[in-house]
């Protein structure tokens, strides 16, 4: 080898290599078809020729196998309509899906979080359903005005709500029995007051506070219970740097001085903790319930108590969206309009997944009995969304997760935490004003 | 290099040339040349890796620089032209982009400069051992060079949950072996350092070892044999056979893994999510949050640049240092 490949030609490879390792990483761009569209007209059913529909969504956990289950009886029932379904893990899914849209090789119909309806409809990845919506006779009346108004974004509607699903509070119920608490906590008198049950009981850190995933949405759901609002509505400033904001994350960290929590709790190690029974109580989403049942612990699930001064809960949604065509095919659009209508009927299947259907009229209709969503689904006027401002999602893994995270982790007071992270986001979001044309 | 040269020029086709080598005067070469073959049939023979470099580095490397001078998010039709404001931003202090991006460049240079020098002696100590002759020889280097096939995920996500400072086994040993157990090895500085260089240590010592190995095969023992004769010691005939013997390929090792470690990214994405705060976040990491998470590709292609411009000023001291100590001994 050192005798074929002379040492300047080494040289030059090693150069030409750290200038491509550097370069490629920014070449994932192609060129597309940049006018606006819209979905056309909706008539309700399709008796057109066969079609084949990519369905993209990012049900990698407990959830996939009811999505399939679902993908297949939907196949069953159409015959000239098959949906293949294509799933990616939901943060590669996020980079991935502008990229293939922009390049001509996009999904016909697709999953995506409510918060990112926002940051995808200004970039043109995906096109307004209002029509969709008018069809199927879907009104506010049927969803929360929350997660109703958080699709519409420059009065249009660009999702159709699949679920809800939000953050719960999750307790061994083994653990509850010895410190003797019957109840659930509600708030926060009861709350602490079962910690230090706990923590008497024998369970010397009954409620381990994560520095990563998910701090930062448990920081929201306090900063809501305080009154405040991370983000102005206009999204031209980060506001979770305010008075509600920094005494949320001071009583995240109270945990750990209060001992109620171990110090630097790594990346999901609250969450295997309370799977091995190591912790009492833990913050997560409701969508972790299958995983927990399958793990044979006993436990239950509830809203998660009110610290503040009134309840409040972060939720996200799913939502069913249609991306832009660079070829629009009238009869794939049709198709992929059915396969949303039909989902959002048959959506309290959906439920055995541990997500609360975002329709009122499939949550009465008894689909939550007897699950563990169920009790958590009747404070679903509680549930908080993230407001509907492009990019949003990205500038809050940038700034409040990592504010989060080093107050947690005690870096950082929470105030100086917050005050500097705010500052970068309110940067970002200004930028982003400005590259989304306001 | 000179020598190579004439060689491939003879096997392409200077078959009929007067054979007379080095004492061919220039001029006659080239009109040697002319007569043999078209012009264009050394591009030919470089055809092949000629293509791939300019599909897949020359161009994309234009694309990045023509991208770093706009305000560039590819899902937006309008990406205006800002001159230089990119890389002006990453010089000012108040804005978005400053602290994070040299934080990064930071934590580059610190994994670099304690992850180089390890692995280059680690493996020079694997190589010289699985040189020597013994029972299981090829078990070990296979042991060894185990860990380089797996894959960043794989090693990311199993150190992760070994080296857990709540849940982890690493700290459980620790503590039975009565040595400190609390040590945040993934959340806390410079624990997260230790971390992260020994893992990619593990990880990727056996291919530098290998190549050592592969280098090692290829010191003449008539060499060693003469060094004994003359009464060297097993620590002389190192220094003066092994090392020298080595030096070619010192220079290519030097690089590879300098390159590598200052482009590293997978270790700390899964093992730190680069905390405590963005303090293990490398430079390659700043880049693809900014431009592939948040599509700000003109402040990362420029970011990409300054990094790039930092590489190359480092490899050609590198490549400096080497080849001067070449000479001096040839002087000698």
């Amino acid at each position: 080898m050192s005798r074929i490949v002379s040492p300047i030609r080494r040289r030059a490879i090693a150069v030409a290599a750290a200038a491509a390792a550097t370069a490629l990483a920014l070449t994932g761009c192609g060129a597309g078809d940049a006018t606006p569209g819209t979905a056309t007209e909706f008539t309700g059913e399709y008796d057109g020729p066969k079609v084949e529909l990519s369905y993209w969504n990012g049900f990698t956990g407990g959830d996939g196998p009811f999505m399939e289950q679902l993908v297949k009886d939907f196949n069953d029932e159409h015959d000239n309509i098959a949906v293949k379904s294509n799933t990616i893990r939901w943060a590669d899914y996020y980079q991935r899906l502008p990229a293939a849209v922009t390049a001509g090789k996009g999904p016909d119909v697709g999953v995506m979080h409510l918060d990112q309806l926002a940051t995808n409809a200004a970039r043109q990845v995906i096109v307004p359903v209002d029509s969709l919506a008018d069809t199927l006779e879907l009104t506010e009346d049927d969803f929360t005005k929350d997660v109703w108004d958080a699709g519409v974004y420059d009065g249009k509607r660009y999702g159709i709500p699949l679920d809800v699903h939000s953050l719960a509070m999750y307790y061994n119920t083994d653990h509850f029995a010895k410190a003797g608490i019957t109840e659930a906590p509600t708030d926060k008198a009861s709350f602490e007051d079962a910690l230090a049950k706990l923590k008497a009981a024998g369970y010397a850190t009954p409620f381990w506070m994560p520095a990563l995933w998910p701090s930062h949405l448990m920081d929201l759901s306090l900063l809501w219970q305080n009154g405040g609002e991370p983000y102005s509505k206009d999204g031209s400033k980060a506001t979770f740097d305010s008075q509600e904001g920094i005494d949320a994350l001071t009583w995240q960290t109270t945990m750990i001085q209060d001992g109620y929590s171990p110090r630097d709790v790594a990346i999901d190690a609250q969450y295997v903790a309370f799977k091995n029974g190591e912790t009492s109580i833990t913050w997560d989403g409701i969508w972790q319930i299958n995983d927990l049942k399958d793990s044979g612990l006993p436990f239950a699930a509830a809203p998660i108590p009110t610290i503040g001064d009134e309840a409040a809960v972060w939720a996200n949604s799913h939502q069913f969206y249609l991306p832009r065509q660079a070829k629009p095919d009238e009869n794939k659009t049709q198709a992929a309009q059915v396969f949303i209508a039909w989902m959002s009927e048959h959506s309290g299947e959906w439920a055995g997944s541990g997500m609360i259907p975002a329709r009122k009229s499939v949550r009465e209709s008894g689909v939550l009995d007897d699950t563990l969503q169920g009790p958590i689904a009747d404070t679903i006027d509680t549930m908080r969304f993230l407001p509907p401002i492009p990019g949003v999602g990205t500038v809050q893994a940038e700034t409040l997760e990592v504010a989060v995270s080093s107050a947690v982790l005690g870096k950082a007071s929470p105030e100086v935490a917050l005050k500097t992270e705010a500052k970068k986001a309110t940067q970002l979001m200004e930028k982003n004003l400005k590259s989304f044309g306001g | 290099m000179s020598a190579s040269t004439t060689d491939v020029t003879a096997s392409t086709g200077s078959v009929a040339a007067p054979p007379s080598g080095r004492a061919a005067s220039g001029r006659d070469r080239r009109r040697a040349a002319k007569l043999d073959h078209a012009p264009w049939t050394p591009w030919l023979f470089l055809a092949p890796y000629l293509i791939l470099f300019i599909a897949f580095v020359i161009l994309p490397a234009l694309l990045g620089l023509w991208i770093s001078f706009h305000s560039w998010d590819y899902t937006l039709p309008l990406k205006p032209f800002v001159g230089l404001d990119n890389y002006a931003s990453l010089f000012q202090p108040d804005s978005v982009n400053y602290d994070s991006f040299w934080t990064s460049m930071r934590a580059t240079g610190i994994f670099t400069l304690f992850s180089v020098p390890l692995l280059l002696v680690i493996p020079l100590f694997v190589a010289l051992l699985m040189n020597a002759k013994f029972p299981g020889r090829n078990f070990f280097r296979a042991v060894y060079f185990a860990p380089y096939v797996l894959g960043v995920a794989v090693v990311g996500v199993l150190w992760r949950y070994l080296l857990d400072n709540n849940i982890g086994l690493v700290n459980y040993y620790l503590g039975m072996l009565g040595l400190p157990s609390d040590t945040a090895w993934t959340t806390s500085v410079p624990a997260a350092w230790v971390a992260l260089i020994g893992v990619t240590v593990w990880w990727t010592l056996g291919f530098n070892a290998v190549i050592y190995l592969a280098a090692l095969q290829d010191i003449p023992v008539e060499l060693y044999e003469a060094a004994k004769m003359d009464g060297a010691t097993r620590t002389q005939q190192f220094w003066n056979v092994t090392i020298p013997g080595l030096r070619p390929i010192l220079t290519f090792v030097t690089l590879i893994t300098l390159i590598a470690s200052a482009n590293m990214f997978g270790q700390s994405y899964l093992m730190t999510q680069g905390g405590p705060n963005r303090q293990t976040r490398t430079a390659i990491y700043q880049i693809t949050e900014t431009g592939l998470r948040n599509f700000q590709m003109g402040d990362a292609a420029a970011m990409s640049y300054v990094l790039t411009v930092f590489l190359i000023l480092l490899s050609v001291i590198v490549f400096w240092l080497f080849r001067e100590r070449k000479e001096k001994k040839a002087k000698v």
